[in-house]
Order: structure tokens, then C-alpha cells, then sequence
């Protein structure tokens, strides 16, 4: 019993890393603009199949290589193009409507999020691609009858990292700084000195890198590339940004990991708990009650930062 | 309205007195855009064999001479379109209906058919509801889930173990099988130690798969689409899951070989509506007149649908008319040898003795076991 | 009944009265033309019908009262289901419209304030994506609440529902007039859809220019102010969303009636979506742009399927872009660009008891 309940907790780690790192993104824009950039999980994708095409190509171009290396050659690849393509969405679809009225920029948002898969379908197809299996996925025994794959100790071992990263270049860089005067008030950074368009950029930036990162490694996780693979990863990952505080760094990886343990534990007892009136296939709606909860009761979410109403 | 139907019918009229032959049309519907395609083109040209080897065999029905034609339509697999495609059907005139692939399409459209009073074979929609509706002229040529699911279950549980686990994503088609696969377990003999539940856009299974473990079973069945099964058997490794896996006809593709890499092995089985084209009665002759038609290999329900539609024709033949009242008691009836077997239905409409057949992962590839 | 008129070129400014019975002609005679190219067209044209009702409905809750709702078609799934439960074998009611349609709405609405009431805080992004979860949490219990009880019968849907029937007309038999002439069932849902649209029309002019609408006005352009001066917020928000949904759950119930199956396959985050373009498209917050969009929309998808498939056949032999998929990509082009280049939509509202720009607040984003 107990080793079910450590492998589900391994689970919800695994997903709740991604989650975070999907988060940071949310989070990143949330604060400067405001903006629910509803196209990040899209980017993810992109950077997911992006990243299959390239790995494809070098496999069949260079063979022979280390698996690491195509691996490395396709993060890349990916990052850059999904980079162009954030940098592309902020500057034709979003800036003009930075002070256009409210409902604005988020229609175009969900417009862009659309678009982007169905370029995806016309590029890639509707079918799942089968992304190469690049880390080990062979399980290991961590304790008896609770495994972990390399492929999963990755996963969590780079979003860490890149959550490191990040809070490092926020809080301790001068580029960091302008982020946060950005994100503070516009038009004081912009007297400040603070170049606040390119700062905005720079922020989406980031935060599709990020995102081309967490595409590839849900990609090699699952081992399944498709076009409409970053939606829900994108919804679940902006509630956890949401349950851990928007705007807040930290907040949005202890959102993720919090939201990733909650869909597995939920998952996995919530048929006992209810007595056998709810089950599984209930698993993708605890986010959304997370979300509702929260904003109803604690709008700062857990870290607390921002609130809500006046974002 | 009514001076437009008038001049049309007189119109219509004299279209028809213009020609030396009568023709007869029948419809046929399959998705013929979206992602699959190739499967509504493969029933199109199995309907499309039919009604030209009739053709060329010179069929009198009341006395004249008659030409079949096809109408074919494309529902692109939605329900919606499915509707109103066959409104156009309908619009057309055509006699009788071979289609359409997917039962998400076809239920709807079946009221349209019925209302219109034209008998509607499925070649290809294995959902059981469809010929339970209570509509008089609804067949089909194929096994449904019903049958599907108890050989599933009946298999699991006398051939592969005692203790199944069934996990379905929650579609219309996964959660009909996943039923059936539950009543057949248990009439073979079996226990289901769990049901578990997925989406069909999911790719994370480890919560559900984890639970499943800790209840020891023998047997996983999976209710569902190939897209999920390909990441299900990976994960299944990742947790050191041994127990044998079985899906339906979902899963049963090449596809799902190509997304589980080297998590398949001859642990796995999945089972198809009817029989592979080698153990049909009339399957390797079908085969090569097929190829030499369409230059094309058969995909998977062809058959099917060439005698959904030699079922119409005969049956016309036999009542010696094209019309729909008066045909169906033949169609009824209907009791021929054909590519896929003897064509004959119960009184629900579905075929009688369908076949369904087990396969095994091997070498590489889905193989058929001997029934 | 002069915004309306707008929808026709022109004519609508010049003589509104003239185009306003340009307009009258259209829809009576429209099906009957509709009927030279095929019944499918009559078909398409009372979905067109229904999606003019969702749209009006949409309509009051983001554009008049400016709260952006994603997950609208929770309220069409409730109509739906309403009139599944109670007029179908499912539980061996067979309840007349006059009871089933009234009840469908109410249950909407109760839909409406249940999702209202908690979040009268929200605002903007973060309301648009607590009502995305609440449309995807209806539909996920439908999808599901088969066990212990079977309730909604799953994935599988329900199916051989009763049909509409009007002053003991059987709308699914049609009705007929003498021994040779008979109307169609198709034709007489377009008219009674049709009575339904007029309807909702009248009334939501009506309230347009009443005290709620004008205050809904205030409350979209700035709560804050709209509060000051004593406008009762919390009850207005409510009141819109319960409207809203009113609309959506009569559509949903016309919608049961007509298509005789209801699925949660229906009533997906991409129907919510497809109804917000359609307002978009139209012009947020005006009557007539709502109507044009939501028809222009509707047809879409059959255009493209006649037009654009054989188009690609002849000029490249096969086909390239399946109409879903082109449909797909017109609808986000179409809602990126009208938000970028023409905010107003295609027929922009008028001046009066609003800002020329209707979509919100001109607040600065922080």
C-alpha cells in the first residue's frame, strides 16, 4: 500500500515539474503584461514537434551520434524556433493591443492559440508522431516496487534546474531588475531608463524557451508528439501559476508540484475516498476546481503576490 | 414551394424517360477528408466494386434493364456534417445507403434514413445502439462491440488470466466495448479487479496504471484509440507492470507498433471486427480485383462495404424492385454467399455469426490466431 | 427594431424601414430557397438559427455587460440535456415542450448564477478562464455520471428524443395542408426557430435601452465608476449571466428537439469558442453584427466544403486543407484580425448608450 502511495507521489512529481516549468511562462507574462498568453502550451507543442523533425533529421543526416547529443540537437533546434515564434506573437499580436481595452488582447490570445494548432495539423498532420526514445526509459527500483525512470529523474532534474535559473536572472541580474520595474509600473521604468518593449520581449522570450524545453522533454517523457499536445498541459500549468500566486516565481513551482500531486493522488483515491461515486475519469477537473476554489477564496494563491480582481 | 417541386419532379421526369436504362442510385458515406481518410476511401471503392460488378452483369429489376450508380459523400467524421450529408442523400434520391464508417455519424444519421424510409448498411460502425433504436431499416455487414467485447473478455479470462483490469477513455466507442468486455469477463469465468477511466487526449496513465498495479491482475484490457494504447504500453514497462494487455480494434493498428516502440511483445493481443482478408471465404480473390480496380491494397473494411452493397442489389433483385418499401423484406431476408461470408441478419439488423478475430504481437506485427 | 436593419448594406442607413422589410422578406422566404438546392441547405439553415440564439445570448453577457465567458456552451449543454431527460425514453418521461423548454431555461439559469455568484470578483482573464473550467467541468460530468446512477447515459449519449410539438403538430411529421401539399418537418423548426430568434431579438433591444442594460453598459466600461454611482454590481453581473444562459438553454432545448441525440461530443470548448468568434466577427455588442456573424459562420463550413475543395481539386488535383481544417484556420485568423484590425466587428454598434469601442474598460493595463 505504501509503495502505491510513493510511486503516485513520484507521478505527481513528475507531472507537477512540468507543470512548473510550463508555469514560469504564465507567470513571466502574467506579471509584466497582465496578459493570460492562452498560446504558451502552444508554443510547447511546437517545440515539441520542432524538436521531432529535428532530431529526425540528424538521426538520418549524422548517424551513429550519442543519444544525448541528438537530444541536445534538438533542444537546439527547438529553442530558438520556439523563441522566434514568442518574439513573433508579442510583437504582431500583442503590442499593438497593449492598452487597447481588456477583452482585446485575450480574444487575439486564443486566437493565436488556435492558429498555431492548426498550422501545427496542417504541418505535422493530425496523427500522433512517435518522439525517439532518446533517455532511458528502462524503470529502476528505487525502493521495492517503486520505480522512476532516467527519463523522469531528468525531467525533474532540469525543470529544477531551469527554475533556479530563472529566479537567478530575475533577482540578481540588471536585466532582472528591469523585469521587475517592468512588471512594477510601465511607464516609471520606461522614465527609469528601462527600454519596457524590448524588456516585454525579452520576457516572452524566455518564457517560449522555456516552454520549447518543457515540450521536449513531456515529448520524450510520453515518447508521443501531436498537435494539440500543449493545451490542457498549458490550461493546468496556468492554474498552477494561479494556485501558487500570480506573478510569483516560486509561487508557480509550488503551484506545479502541488497541482501534479493533487491529479495523481486524486486519481488514484478518489474512488475510495467517494465511496465509488467518483473515479478516475474525473482527473482532469481537479485543476479546474483548484483554480475556482482559489480565486474564490484565496485570489493571492498560496505565495500570494498580486490580486486578482485588480491585475 | 409547391410550383418548385413540380417543375423538378417534371424536370426529373424527363431526365429519366431520356435514357434507355433505368438507373438506380445508391449512396455511400465515409469520411473522405480528415485523418482517416484512407479508411473512408477504402469503403467507398469496396461499395464502388460492388455496384459496378452488378452493373456489368446486366441486372433487370421489373422487367428493365437497370444501372447502378454511387453517390458518394464525405461526413468527415463528424456527427453534425454526418447529418446533413445525408440529408443530401436523401435530396438525391438514392435507393439505399452503405455507410457510414463511424457510429458517431451514423446514429445521428440514421433518423434522417429512417424518416426518408431508405434502408442504411454499415460496413464499418460497430457501436451497438445503432441497430437498437427500434429503426426497421438499419443493418450492418460487420461484429458489433457486443460480440467484440465478449470475445475480448471471454478471451481474457479463459486464455490469458483470471483477474482483468479494464481501463476506457471515456468515448462513446471505449466506454460501449469496455461494458461488453466486463459482461464477457465475467461470463468466462473471470473477476474484474478494476475499471479504470482516460480521455482520448491523454498521454499520462501512470496515476491510473499505478493504482492497477497494486491490484495484482493478469489481464489489462484497454477500451480505447491506438494514440493512447502506443504511450499506455510504455508506461506499463516504466512501472514494471508484467501482466498480459489486450485492447480492441482501436488499438489494432500498425500505428500503435510504431508509437510503443520496444514496449510491445507477444505479451500483447488485440482482436478486429471480422476476418483478416486471407480467411475470408471470397477474401484473396476480393484482393486481387481490388488491386486491379483501384491499384490499391484493401485497408480494412472493403469487403464490408462490397457487400453492404451487394446486399442492397440482391435484395432489389429478389423483390424485383428498387423501391425501398418494397425491397426491405427481401433485405430482411437477405441470405447469400458473399467475399465476406453468408450475408444474413437478425432481427435486429445485424449480421448473423459475426466474426471477430484475436491477434498476437509478433515479429514485428499484428498476427491473426486461429479462431 | 432600427439596429437590426444595419445587417443590410446601405440600405439600412438610408432607410432603415425598407431594409428592416428587405430583411422580413429574407427570412420567410429563405428556406423555401434553400429547398431548390437541396433540404441540407434548410438543415444547415436551423442550425444557422440556433447559433443566432446562442450568439444573442453570448452577446448580452460579454458584449453588453463585458464579461468574457468561455465556457457558454455549458448553458446550451443544460437546454440539451433538459429536454433529453424529460422527453425520451431515457426515463420514460415524455413531457410536453410547454413545460420541458421553460424548464431547460430555468435549470440554465440556475446554471448561470451558479457560475456567477462565485465569481462576481473576476474580471477579464481570470473570469474567461474560471468559465473555460466550468464549461469543461459540465461537460466532463456528463460525460461521466453514469455511475452509481446512470444519469446522463455517458459518453454514449441519449437518443430518440421526442421532437417538438406545437398545437398537436408533430413537428418531426410535418404538417399537412391538403392531400397533395404538406410542410415539411425541416420547414416548420426554420419557423419556429425562426419565432424563437424573432423573439429574443424584441426582447433584447428592449433591454438594451432599459435601466439594467444601460447600467450593464456602465458596469462594462468601468465597474468602478458604475459602482460609485450606485449601480447595484453584484445583482446586474448575476442578472447578465442568468440571461445568458437563459438563451443558451432554450437554444440547447430546440437544439435536443431537432437533432433527436445529444452527446457531451457537442459541447466542447470549441463550440464555446466558434460562438465568441461569431460575436467577434459580427461586432461585439450589437445586435445585427451578432446576427451577421453567427449566420456568416454558420455557413462557413458548408461554403468551404463547396467551394473550397473542389477549388484545390482543380488547381492541384488533390486536396491540401480538409474544410475542418481551413475552418479551424479562418476562425483564429478571423479572430485575431478583426481584434487587431476592425475591434468593432463587421457592423460596428452605434453610438448611442455606448462607447463606439464596446469592448471594455479603456483602463490601462495596470
Amino acid at each position: 500500500m505504501i509503495q502505491t502511495l510513493l510511486q503516485q507521489i513520484i507521478n505527481g512529481l513528475v507531472v507537477g515539474s512540468v507543470y512548473a516549468v510550463v508555469a514560469l511562462g504564465y507567470t513571466m507574462v502574467y506579471g509584466i503584461l497582465g496578459l493570460i498568453n492562452f498560446a504558451h502550451g502552444d508554443v510547447l507543442m511546437v517545440g515539441a514537434l520542432v524538436a521531432f523533425t529535428a532530431i529526425t533529421f540528424f538521426q538520418a543526416a549524422i548517424p551513429g551520434l550519442s543519444p544525448i547529443v541528438y537530444f541536445a540537437l534538438g533542444l537546439m533546434v527547438a529553442m530558438p524556433a520556439c523563441m522566434a515564434i514568442g518574439y513573433t506573437i508579442e510583437r504582431t499580436a500583442y503590442r499593438r493591443l497593449r492598452n487597447a481595452p481588456r477583452l482585446a488582447p485575450l480574444i487575439t490570445a486564443i486566437g493565436v492559440s488556435f492558429l498555431l494548432q492548426t498550422l501545427a495539423m496542417i504541418i505535422w498532420g493530425r496523427n500522433y508522431h512517435s518522439f525517439p526514445q532518446l533517455i532511458q526509459t528502462a524503470p529502476i527500483e528505487i525502493v521495492s516496487g517503486v520505480f522512476m525512470t532516467p527519463v523522469q529523474m531528468t525531467t525533474v532534474g532540469l525543470s529544477a534546474a531551469m527554475m533556479v535559473g530563472l529566479v537567478l536572472l530575475v533577482t540578481r541580474t540588471n536585466m532582472g531588475r528591469a523585469m521587475r520595474a517592468t512588471a512594477e509600473n510601465h511607464r516609471v521604468a520606461s522614465l527609469m531608463g528601462v527600454d519596457t518593449n524590448g524588456i516585454i520581449a525579452l520576457t516572452f522570450i524566455i518564457g517560449s524557451a522555456l516552454a520549447a524545453v518543457a515540450g521536449v522533454m513531456i515529448a520524450s517523457n510520453y515518447g508521443v508528439a501531436h498537435y494539440s499536445m500543449g493545451f490542457m498541459p498549458g490550461l493546468k500549468a496556468f492554474t498552477a501559476a494561479v494556485l501558487g500566486g500570480i506573478g510569483n516565481l516560486a509561487g508557480a513551482m509550488v503551484g506545479g508540484i502541488v497541482l501534479g500531486l493533487v491529479e495523481a493522488i486524486g486519481a488514484g483515491y478518489i474512488e475510495t475516498w467517494s465511496g465509488g461515486w467518483l473515479n478516475s475519469s474525473y482527473q482532469d477537473i481537479f485543476a479546474f476546481i483548484i483554480l475556482g476554489i482559489v480565486l474564490i477564496f484565496r485570489p493571492t494563491g498560496l505565495l500570494g503576490e498580486r490580486v486578482a480582481d485588480r491585475a | 414551394m409547391k410550383k418548385t417541386v413540380i417543375a423538378l419532379a417534371v424536370l426529373g421526369l424527363g431526365i429519366s424517360a431520356a435514357q434507355a436504362q433505368e438507373v438506380i442510385k445508391i449512396g455511400h458515406v465515409g469520411p473522405l477528408t480528415g485523418n482517416i481518410a484512407h479508411l473512408g476511401k477504402d469503403n467507398e471503392n469496396g461499395a464502388k466494386l460492388a455496384v459496378e460488378e452488378y452493373n456489368a452483369k446486366g441486372i433487370k429489376i421489373g422487367g428493365k434493364a437497370v444501372k447502378f450508380e454511387l453517390v458518394g459523400e464525405d461526413d468527415a467524421a463528424d456527427p453534425k456534417t454526418g447529418t446533413t450529408v445525408a440529408q443530401r442523400l436523401v435530396d438525391a434520391g438514392v435507393k439505399g445507403v452503405v455507410g457510414h464508417l463511424n457510429s458517431g455519424t451514423t446514429i445521428p444519421a440514421s433518423r434522417i434514413y429512417d424518416q426518408a424510409g431508405i434502408p442504411v448498411i454499415t460496413p464499418s460502425a460497430t457501436n451497438p445502439k445503432l441497430t437498437q433504436q427500434g429503426y426497421k431499416a438499419v443493418f450492418r455487414t460487420i461484429a458489433n462491440d457486443v460480440q467484440q467485447g465478449a470475445v475480448i473478455g471471454k478471451y481474457s479470462a479463459q486464455k490469458l488470466g483470471k483477474k482483468v483490469a479494464i481501463i476506457d477513455d471515456r468515448t462513446a466507442y471505449g466506454q460501449g466495448l469496455a461494458d461488453e468486455v466486463d459482461k464477457g469477463v465475467k461470463a468466462g469465468g473471470g473477476t474484474v479487479v478494476a475499471r479504470e477511466f482516460t480521455n482520448n487526449q491523454a498521454t499520462d496513465f501512470m496515476a491510473i496504471l499505478t493504482k492497477i498495479k497494486a491490484t495484482n491482475p493478469d489481464v489489462i484490457v484497454y477500451s480505447g484509440m491506438d494514440a493512447q494504447g502506443g504511450p499506455m504500453l510504455k508506461q506499463l514497462k516504466q512501472l514494471g507492470i508484467t501482466a498480459k494487455w489486450i485492447t480492441g480494434d482501436g488499438g489494432c493498428t500498425g500505428e500503435i507498433i510504431k508509437l510503443a516502440g520496444d514496449a510491445i511483445g507477444p505479451n500483447d493481443y488485440c482482436t478486429q471486427a471480422g476476418l483478416p482478408l486471407e480467411q475470408m471465404p471470397g477474401g484473396k480473390d476480393f484482393k486481387e480485383r481490388f488491386k486491379k480496380k483501384f491499384g490499391a491494397d484493401v485497408q480494412i473494411y472493403a469487403p464490408y462495404a462490397y457487400d453492404a452493397a451487394a446486399a442492397i442489389i440482391e435484395a432489389m433483385k429478389k423483390a424485383n424492385s428498387s423501391d425501398p418499401a418494397k425491397y426491405l423484406p427481401a433485405l430482411k431476408a437477405s441470405n447469400f454467399k458473399s467475399v465476406t461470408g453468408t450475408i444474413a441478419f437478425d432481427d435486429k439488423g445485424d449480421i448473423k455469426n459475426g466474426a471477430v478475430t484475436v491477434y498476437q504481437f509478433e515479429n514485428g506485427a499484428w498476427k491473426a490466431l486461429k479462431n | 427594431m432600427n439596429d437590426i436593419s444595419q445587417a443590410i448594406p446601405y440600405l439600412g442607413k438610408r432607410n432603415p424601414k425598407a431594409a428592416l422589410l428587405v430583411l422580413v422578406v429574407i427570412a420567410l422566404a429563405s428556406p423555401v430557397v434553400a429547398a431548390m438546392f437541396g433540404n441540407t441547405w434548410v438543415r444547415i439553415l436551423n442550425f444557422a438559427m440556433l447559433y443566432i440564439l446562442l450568439a444573442i445570448g453570448l452577446n448580452l453577457v460579454v458584449g453588453f455587460a463585458g464579461l468574457l465567458d468561455l465556457g457558454y456552451i455549458a448553458f446550451y449543454a443544460v437546454g440539451a440535456y433538459t429536454w433529453a431527460f424529460l422527453a425520451s425514453p431515457h426515463f420514460g418521461l415524455h413531457l410536453p415542450f410547454w413545460i420541458v423548454l421553460p424548464l431547460g431555461a430555468g435549470f440554465a439559469a440556475l446554471a448561470g448564477i451558479a457560475l456567477g455568484f462565485p465569481t462576481l470578483r473576476l474580471r477579464g482573464d481570470y473570469l474567461a478562464i474560471v468559465t473555460l473550467g466550468f464549461g469543461e467541468i459540465v461537460r466532463i460530468f456528463m460525460n461521466n455520471l453514469t455511475h452509481p446512477v446512470n444519469i446522463t447515459n455517458g459518453p454514449q449519449g441519449i437518443d430518440q428524443i421526442d421532437g417538438m410539438s406545437l398545437f398537436g403538430i408533430d413537428l418531426n411529421r410535418g404538417l399537412q395542408i391538403t392531400e397533395g401539399f404538406q410542410i415539411k418537418s425541416l420547414f416548420l423548426y426554420y419557423y419556429v426557430f425562426l419565432a424563437f430568434v424573432v423573439l429574443a431579438v424584441i426582447l433584447v433591444k428592449r433591454i438594451q435601452v432599459s435601466r439594467i442594460g444601460r447600467a450593464w453598459a456602465a458596469i462594462r466600461d468601468d465597474e468602478l465608476a458604475a459602482k460609485a454611482i450606485g449601480i447595484n454590481t453584484r445583482n446586474l453581473k448575476l442578472l447578465a449571466f442568468a440571461m445568458g444562459a437563459t438563451f443558451g438553454g432554450v437554444s440547447g432545448g430546440l437544439f435536443g428537439a431537432f437533432q433527436g441525440f445529444v452527446s457531451p461530443e457537442s459541447f466542447t470548448l470549441m463550440e464555446s469558442i466558434a460562438i465568441l468568434t461569431m460575436i467577434v466577427f459580427g461586432g461585439m455588442g450589437n445586435l445585427a453584427g451578432v446576427i451577421v456573424g453567427a449566420l456568416a459562420l454558420s455557413f462557413l463550413p458548408e461554403v468551404l466544403r463547396y467551394i473550397a475543395l473542389p477549388v484545390q481539386m482543380a488547381i492541384f488535383g488533390k486536396v491540401f486543407l480538409d474544410p475542418e481544417v481551413l475552418r479551424m484556420l479562418l476562425l483564429s485568423l478571423a479572430m485575431i484580425l478583426m481584434m487587431l484590425l476592425k475591434p468593432e466587428g463587421l457592423v460596428p454598434a452605434q453610438a448611442r448608450y455606448s462607447k463606439a469601442d464596446l469592448l471594455g474598460d479603456k483602463e490601462i493595463a495596470q
